[in-house]
């Protein structure tokens, strides 16, 4: 390293003799932050998607690399929000992709004191055994002398996060088994 | 606003830079108060006194905007001569049945004619409009004919001047809410209330116009719907319907809660808000629609709606020959909600639940009550990110901390499965201005996480393996069930795509329709949720439009798609005068183009595009071809805006203050305490209400306690507490309290409070703070407690849930609880645990004498 470069590496001199006086900028800047590039920037996709918490809906680029999401932003684009995002809609990083989330089916048998892990597989066979079994035993073909052709045996109760074709799919597969009982954050 | 919908926010505040004056009425005071013009503290409960002040400010002054009253709303209709408004009565309205504690609502029709309500419950009423019907000697309404409901032209008076006419009746109904009486009820002095009094009128006509924005504050009580309808009254007298910058705006709290009302999971909807049918003898398809569908506006379309939904729902097996299969949709026998679910499941009658990214043991109101019914279950599925209160409520759930169960005594068989987050998912989420969005998959979900598409279609294939063959009738309808989805991937997700194409519908040929107008009766179309016909139009997602906000016009249609047909103000006819033209060009949204014969503007025009503002319908016309070109209300059965509901509200026509179900007043207003018919749930030992107004007892919880929302969480917080940048932001559960409140209870800053309601006790952190105002109410010193929801035992920030504190008595209309207005206590110190904190309970009834008749009079 020559001499003039070695001066040129110290912060003061750059900021006493450069264009940022102020040392918050170019001045400020060394060989290791120079390196430093945002995650953003070296993503593979940007993905355009819409924050999942209150009704604003607010714009959002999730950025993914390597197959995982590295950064949740506010996307520019949207008329709605124009880049910005509230605190919750900033923590939709560590939502997604926090240590909170759980990734196995856990089962707690009946009278049991503790959770206990299930093949998701069974468990979807299991679930379907129950629904069918507690359709059929609150099952009404009539009600005081009218046809009704209904179960009271089972009920659901959604979040208002779940996507329109979910709520769809839920709709149509609840009230063919005959469920009335079918609500929804929606309602509260 | 600020608050809770703080991206939403900068719009007002956009305004506001512009020269907008923004009024904010809250109990609280908030970053929306902060930024305000105006705060308004009131007292939580009394704003249909505070709204009907306003009412009555403006038809007293004639600051309503005449023209547009007098040619868009019902003012001029003249009401039948048997109606009887709360003047008359001492706060009801003529119909009330006590013994069944309901209305009649038939003395509230306009004189000589039916009319039936846009949306709601129409169903309902069947029997009732059957015998009305029959006693009006058409007989042939029931299934053989038709009946003629609503035939025929109300009789008008458009100088307003006739007694029975609608204005008049409005100007006599709210004469009593003076601006005295606003104090004594609201808290609210008088030179406070003149202030919005005169900012709101000054700021309504042809030159301006004034926004409304609300949310849950109005919606969560015994009388949340008649909250909406003081401001629609207010807003349709001051012309801000329809019309750019006016309105009234829900915000809604939850990404797409609009849309889970659109393509509604509730037990009383179809899509599209076609009503669940109940129970009748013989009802058929043909009478469901008699009954049902308004004979004017596009509601009188509602057979092409419905039967294509009906195909959509069972393609090939619903044939005309066989009424669409009708008869396989479930019948009501009364009301289903999620609350007397609860009930169902203490009483042993429902016995499996599921509840999908949904946190009742600490979400809902009375949540004890959630918690018993759930440990009465045979089997649970919850399906959420985290361990919420509702997946582990059996192993360290309140119940089990006070000795009243242990796990080894609950039977019910818990199943947890991971769910996808919107990153890991295709799908549409309908935000809070009707607007469809939609989000694109970024990652695969890890381990068993999966999509509620995929856990539905795959659970509905499985059920439909395991019964195939099935003789049974029973059957019927899973096995006839369209449900092929094409499903890609390791994971066989679901074509999240496809399914939004069978929402959009198909036409014959089953290419994807472009609007609900091209809808047939007869079963050669299908459509999955008519209003959302066109998201899909040429086979696009127009959902996923992105064109940048800057690169198109303020009302940027072509960002997302919002219902019904990309329109953007809901009603916009009426931001035209009735020639056509804008009411000013300041305000203009839509005109007709003589020339083009077109409607045209800046929005698409919610009207018939080619329908000419002279338009008069011939006798006899029908649906759409029955509006006139001065209809804007083109989905309301007379085609005009409703200052008086002459149908479809159980709790009456006019909104009237009533004081909540618990409340330290006697009403000041009528000798009606209540909504007398507020819906209340049969009787339960935790769900008991604190005696109100003079009655003894009721000096023991002498606090009102309102619930609300802080920026930094997420509703009951099963999408926050378990954030650490949100869990910092806000450590744990606290109460809000005046310094007045703190001296005469002894309350520190920082220190603990204990709150005590009929239901429930909890703790929390103490936050003294002048933002909570004590009011003068009726003479005398109130003090509110200021209860944020987002908390349970679980996560990262903990604390009690303040929906422990809750009763179950609902808004009759919507079956909505009551959770901005209760009675409380708050005392010094941390709860007792264990058994003793039920002993604590148990002595607060016994000192307000509180029973199970306690609160349910008429």
């Amino acid at each position: 390293m020559g001499v003039r470069r070695w001066i040129g590496s110290w912060p003061v001199y750059r900021q006493a003799t450069g264009s940022d006086p102020l040392g918050r900028g170019a001045a400020a800047k060394s060989a290791g932050s120079e390196r430093l590039t945002a995650r953003v920037s070296t993503a593979d996709r940007v993905v355009k998607s819409v924050c999942p918490y209150c009704a604003v809906g607010c714009g959002q680029n999730v950025y993914v690399q390597d197959g995982k999401v590295t950064q949740i932003e506010g996307d520019p684009d949207s008329p709605v929000s124009r880049g910005r995002l509230c605190p919750k809609g900033s923590a939709s990083l560590q939502l997604t992709t926090g240590p909170a989330r759980e990734r196995k089916v856990l089962y707690r048998r009946p009278h049991g004191t503790e959770w206990e892990p299930l093949d998701l597989d069974e468990a979807m066979d299991m679930i379907a055994d129950r629904v069918i079994a507690a359709r059929r035993e609150g099952w009404q073909w009539e009600d005081d002398g009218v046809r009704v052709r209904r179960t009271l045996g089972l009920a659901s109760l959604g979040g208002a996060t779940l996507d329109n074709e979910e709520n769809y799919l839920i709709k149509k597969l609840f009230t063919a088994l005959g469920a009335v009982q079918i609500e929804n954050q929606a309602r509260i | 606003m600020a608050e809770c919908h703080p991206v939403g926010f900068q719009w007002v505040m956009e305004a506001k830079a512009r020269g907008a004056k923004l009024i904010h009425v809250d109990p609280r005071f908030t970053r929306t108060s902060a930024v305000a013009d105006v705060h308004v503290p009131l007292r939580a409960g009394s704003d249909i006194a505070f709204l009907g002040g306003i009412i009555n400010h403006v038809l007293k002054n004639q600051k309503y905007f005449r023209d547009y009253v007098v040619a868009y709303t019902n003012a001029p209709m003249i009401l039948s001569e048997e109606f009887r408004d709360t003047e008359d009565l001492d706060g009801v309205f003529s119909g009330l049945h006590p013994d069944s504690r309901s209305y009649d609502p038939s003395t509230w029709q306009y004189a000589g004619l039916e009319v039936q309500s846009a949306a709601g419950e129409r169903d309902e009423e069947y029997e009732d409009r059957v015998e009305a019907v029959a006693e009006a000697g058409r007989g042939e309404a029931h299934g053989s004919g038709g009946a003629d409901i609503g035939e025929g032209e109300p009789e008008r008076d458009l100088t307003l001047e006739h007694p029975r006419c609608v204005f008049q009746v409005l100007k006599r109904h709210f004469a009593r809410y003076t601006p005295e009486m606003v104090e004594r009820i609201c808290g609210v002095p008088p030179a406070l209330f003149q202030q919005v009094c005169d900012l709101v009128s000054e700021n309504s006509g042809r030159d301006r116009t004034t926004a409304f924005a609300y949310a849950v504050g109005w919606t969560q009580h015994t009388v949340g719907v008649q909250y909406i309808r003081a401001a629609s009254i207010l807003q349709t007298l001051l012309g801000n319907i329809g019309r750019p910058g006016g309105g009234i705006l829900a915000l809604r709290g939850h990404a797409s809660i609009q849309g889970s009302t659109d393509i509604p999971t509730l037990f009383n909807l179809l899509p599209g808000y076609i009503p669940m049918p109940h129970a009748h003898t013989n009802e058929n398809l043909d009478a469901f629609i008699e009954a049902e569908a308004a004979h004017k506006g596009f509601w009188g379309d509602m057979r092409s709606y419905f039967v294509s939904l009906l195909k959509s729902y069972w393609g090939d097996a619903a044939t005309a020959d066989n009424d669409f299969r009708f008869d396989y949709l479930p019948r009501l026998t009364g009301t289903h909600s999620t609350y007397e679910t609860a009930m169902a499941q203490i009483d042993g009658v429902c016995k499996g639940y599921f509840l999908l990214g949904e946190n009742p043991a600490v979400g809902s109101a009375n949540a004890k009550i959630q918690r018993l019914g759930m440990a009465n279950l045979d089997w649970l599925v919850v399906r959420d990110f985290s361990l919420i209160e509702s997946a582990t409520w059996w192993q360290d759930g309140p119940e089990v901390e006070t000795g009243e169960t242990r796990p080894e005594d609950i039977g019910t068989e818990v199943f947890f499965l991971p769910a996808a987050a919107h990153t890991e998912k295709d799908g549409s989420f309908t935000n809070t201005q009707r607007m469809l969005q939609w989000h694109s998959q970024a990652v695969e979900p890890a381990g068993d996480i999966r999509s509620d598409l995929w856990f539905t279609y795959h659970l509905g294939r499985i059920i439909r393996e395991k019964l195939a063959g099935s003789e049974d009738e029973m059957d019927r309808p899973l096995l006839d069930l369209t449900w092929d989805y094409p499903t890609h991937g390791d994971l066989a997700e679901p074509d999240a795509e496809a399914v939004l194409a069978e929402i959009n519908g198909r036409d014959a040929e089953g290419r994807p329709i472009s609007a609900y107008t091209q809808l047939k009766p007869d079963g050669s179309t299908s459509c999955g949720c008519w209003i959302y016909a066109g998201v899909y139009a040429d086979g696009v997602n127009q959902a996923a439009r992105r064109k940048p906000g800057r690169d198109q016009s303020w009302v940027a249609p072509e960002w997302g798609w919002a219902w019904p047909a990309n329109r953007r103000v809901l009603y916009n006819r009426a931001s035209a005068d009735p020639d056509g033209r804008p009411w000013s060009e300041r305000k203009a949204l839509i005109w007709w183009d003589a020339e083009q014969g077109r409607w045209t503007g800046h929005d698409v025009p919610d009207f018939v595009a080619d329908r000419p503002p002279d338009y008069r319908p011939p006798p006899g016309a029908r649906g759409p071809d029955a509006l006139a070109g001065d209809d804007p209300f083109i989905m309301q059965a007379d085609g005009k805006a409703w200052l008086h509901v002459p149908a479809g509200l159980v709790d009456g026509p006019l909104p009237a203050h009533y004081e909540p179900q618990e409340s330290p007043f006697t009403n000041p207003l009528y000798g009606q305490q209540r909504n007398p018919v507020r819906h209340l749930l049969k009787p339960h030992p935790d769900d008991r209400s604190a005696p109100s107004g003079a009655d003894p007892g009721s000096e023991v919880f002498p606090y009102v306690a309102t619930t609300y929302r802080l920026t930094e969480h997420h509703t009951a917080g099963g999408m926050s507490r378990w954030q650490p940048y949100l869990a910092e932001l806000q450590p744990e559960f606290f109460c809000e309290v005046s310094p007045g409140l703190a001296d005469e209870r002894g309350l520190e800053h920082g220190g603990w409070a204990t709150i005590v309601s009929a239901r429930g006790v909890i703790e929390a952190r103490v936050m003294v703070t002048a933002r909570m105002a004590p009011l003068t109410v009726d003479g005398r010193t109130l003090h509110q407690v200021g209860l944020p929801y987002h908390w349970g035992p679980n996560g990262l920030s903990t604390g009690d849930a303040a929906n422990e504190l809750l009763h179950l008595v609902l808004d009759p209309n919507t079956h909505i609880q009551e959770a901005k207005a209760l009675a409380c206590d708050i005392r010094p110190g941390r709860r007792p645990r264990g058994p003793d904190a039920l002993a604590l309970l148990r002595a607060y009834r016994e000192r307000a004498g509180i029973t199970d008749r306690t609160g349910t009079r008429m």
